[in-house]
């Protein structure tokens, strides 16, 4: 008797996640905005990191041991971009649902459009480089629109009860994120072709998506500082180019960019990479509708010759 | 040869021949784990490419700090799952160069050395344990610094540790050289945990989260160990071991700040004489302030604990007290300053103090390299004083481990 309760007791404790909210934990705070639009009330999220903090570098807190330890999904960008911090911290999580290859772990860039897989020999002395890839992918919307599918597919595998909710919901961002993607190509059209500068190489999926191309960089190498060299160089190129803007990442400093900036005539754009980056950018959504539109606008600003 | 010298020989012979064979035997077969097999992957959304094989590395170390990349550069969507470098271990390099300049009677390290070359291998062993080996190659010799496995997935909110680790007796006894903020040990590891390599012993480690309202971390974690570390416990008969008990807590405060407090305790024999026990408290605090936007490229941290040994032996025992305080800012993106104050008693004499001040400038050229300056006096006991010059340069290759906290 004993025995039989103890067992029940057992399959109850294993059989948890089917009540209650389904609590999802990310890394950066677009995926977590995903899967609060798929989720709805089903879920709770919370992201690692903030929208204005290089999602390389992610302090480990102990207070994220605690949230991992409760989640039911785990979504990572993948790509090695949470290498830094969070391996330890999973295994700190004691929570075998959400560990790689757990039906809780999800990795995002899965079915999603990845550039720049290197081909060929990758070193260090290419900087900080990823062997599998720009794990920035997620600023492409139709990326986006992936990675909402794999996380609505991913809820409905945890919390089936929950399938038909997350196929409405799913239905209905999609719905949404197709009307956005038409006036933000409709705001960046006119600039198709324009060559632009970047800090990090963190926007080649957004730049691509929207017909833009990378110049130059600020950084000489992935994760390599700006050196006086290669700062001169890059404004005898911008000079060379005409390129019209910079955009920098919020975690960066700005001092080298406005140098170059002055000395080139091309507008400094602190340029979001992630939901919360701004206030304004407080979902996947308004993240485009902020980047688009500021950029837009600069570069209507420079063609109206200001 | 008499009858018994014989028999004696023969009994040699017969457990030389039985070693070998056990030696020849093939390794046991690993017990086929029925979930062992690996997951499936989750369904790929929708008619996109296939996503490549997820070359997601084993979990990297606990404490590498100049994190390095990745694993084997994979060629990205070729490349079988079952190729035979897959299941191979991250693999990583620390270098740790130390230059030292100025005259010390009583530390006296050589004007240059290649302090330590540490070699981790690091995998997930199955679904259920993943394992962490140390190697650590210095001027004593190759030694297996650290080297366990951690079983992950156990019920109740447990982590066991099981094989040679560092014990968790406050922070810095926990961490490599190579991740600390300085190039030397602070003085109350050297005087009153045994020597410079601190606790460290084959063992077995167990912890459980507590957590407490308002999402504080705590962690109570108990260990047992064989007993035996140079300078601090040895270990007369088999059931000598040696205990530790260690209570963390942790809270963020805003984005910006938090904060870490932690109590241990330890015990075991000395060897002095049969019963002879040493006694370990420590009390650790860190303080960690780091604007998240802002300010980039601006942080403090400030670390400090506060140790006290209780030693018993033949004339009496001695109550010792060691403490360090010390504080890392970040001054510029790849540049930190900081200072650190310390002194300590000596295990084994509770009258002698050494104390010692030093300031430290350190320089990242990048992710996985790092040059340290020190300049340190210490003042030992018997007005020994020593003015020095330390210049550590670091550096890594191989996978990326994970950095420190």
């Amino acid at each position: 008797m004993k025995r039989t309760l103890f067992l029940a007791a057992l399959v109850l404790v294993a059989a948890r996640p089917a009540f209650g909210v389904v609590k999802v934990v990310s890394s950066i705070q677009d995926f977590a905005s995903i899967a609060d639009s798929v989720g709805g009330k089903r879920v709770e999220t919370f992201a690692l990191s903030r929208g204005y903090q290089d999602p390389h570098f992610v302090e480990p807190k102990p207070s994220f041991i605690l949230k991992l330890s409760r989640a039911d999904v785990l979504i990572v960008a993948g790509l090695e971009l949470e290498v830094g911090y969070l391996p330890p911290l999973l295994d700190q999580s004691r929570n075998g649902k959400i560990r790689p290859g757990s039906p809780g772990y999800l990795d995002a860039s899965a079915g999603c459009d990845i550039l720049e897989r290197p081909t060929g020999v990758v070193t260090r002395a290419m900087g900080d480089v990823h062997p599998f890839g720009n794990p920035h992918y997620w600023l492409d919307p139709s990326n986006g629109r992936v990675i909402a599918r794999s996380i609505a597919a991913k809820l409905s595998e945890i919390d089936p009860a929950g399938a038909a909710e997350y196929k409405s919901n799913l239905a209905a961002f999609e719905a949404t994120l197709a009307e956005k993607e038409k006036k933000w190509e409709t705001l960046l059209a006119p600039y198709a072709g324009t060559e632009v500068v970047t800090y990090h190489n963190s926007w080649p999926n957004f730049l691509k998506r929207f017909g833009l191309k990378a110049a130059g960089y600020i950084e000489p190498k992935p994760g390599i500082p700006p050196s006086p060299s290669h700062t001169v160089e890059l404004i005898n190129l911008m000079t060379a180019k005409k390129v019209p803007v910079i955009l920098m990442e919020p975690y960066f400093d700005e001092r080298t960019p406005r140098a170059v900036a002055q000395k080139t005539g091309a507008t400094l754009l602190r340029f979001i990479p992630s939901v919360g980056g701004v206030p304004q950018a407080k979902d996947y959504l308004s993240l485009f509708d902020y980047d688009v539109k500021l950029l837009a606008d600069a570069l209507a600003a420079k063609k109206a010759g200001r | 040869m008499g009858p018994s010298a014989k028999l004696l020989l023969s009994l040699c012979l017969g457990l030389a021949t039985a070693t070998a064979a056990v030696a020849q035997q093939s390794p046991p077969e690993p017990t086929p784990t029925p979930a062992a097999s690996p997951p499936p992957a989750a369904p790929p959304p929708e008619a996109t490419p296939p996503p490549g094989p997820e070359a997601t590395p084993p979990p990297a170390p606990e404490a590498v700090p100049p994190p390095a990349a990745e694993a084997p550069p994979a060629p990205s969507s070729a490349g079988s799952p079952q190729s035979g470098t897959y299941f191979n271990p991250a693999i990583a390099v620390i270098g740790n160069f130390l230059a030292t300049a100025g005259k010390n009677r009583v530390e006296d390290r050589p004007s240059l050395e290649m302090r330590e070359s540490e070699v981790s291998f690091q995998a997930v062993v199955d679904p259920y344990a993943r394992a962490d080996f140390f190697v650590s190659i210095s001027n004593d010799g190759v030694e297996l610094e650290e080297g366990f496995v951690t079983f992950t997935h156990l019920p109740a909110d447990l982590l066991v540790k099981v094989g040679k680790f560092k014990a968790q007796i406050g922070k810095v006894n926990t961490q490599h050289l190579h991740t600390l903020p300085w190039p030397d040990e602070p003085l109350p590891i050297v005087d009153l945990l045994g020597s410079e390599e601190g606790w460290s012993d084959a063992g077995v480690s167990v912890s459980r989260l507590f957590p407490l309202p308002g999402d504080t971390f705590s962690e109570l974690t108990l260990q047992v160990f064989r007993g035996e570390t140079p300078g601090l416990f040895h270990a007369p008969s088999r059931g000598d071991l040696s205990y530790l008990g260690q209570y963390r807590a942790y809270r963020d405060f805003g984005d910006d700040h938090n904060l870490e407090l932690g109590a241990t305790w330890g015990r075991g024999s000395n060897g002095t004489t049969d019963t002879a026990k040493t006694t370990l408290e420590d009390i650790h605090l860190v303080y960690r302030w780091k604007p998240l936007s802002g300010r980039p490229y601006r942080s403090f941290v400030l670390r400090s604990e506060l140790f006290r040994s209780r030693r018993e032996q033949p004339d009496g025992k001695q109550s010792s007290r060691g403490f360090f305080a010390s504080g890392d800012y970040q001054l510029a993106r790849r540049w930190f300053g900081g200072a650190r104050y310390e002194f300590s008693d000596h295990a084994d004499d509770q009258t002698k103090r050494d104390r010692g001040e030093a300031v430290t400038l350190t320089f990242w050229p990048s992710e996985f390299s790092q040059v340290r300056g020190e300049l340190r006096r210490r003042r030992y006991a018997g007005g020994i004083v020593a003015n020095e010059a330390l210049l550590q340069l670091q550096f890594a290759i191989g996978a990326h481990g994970a950095h420190p906290f």
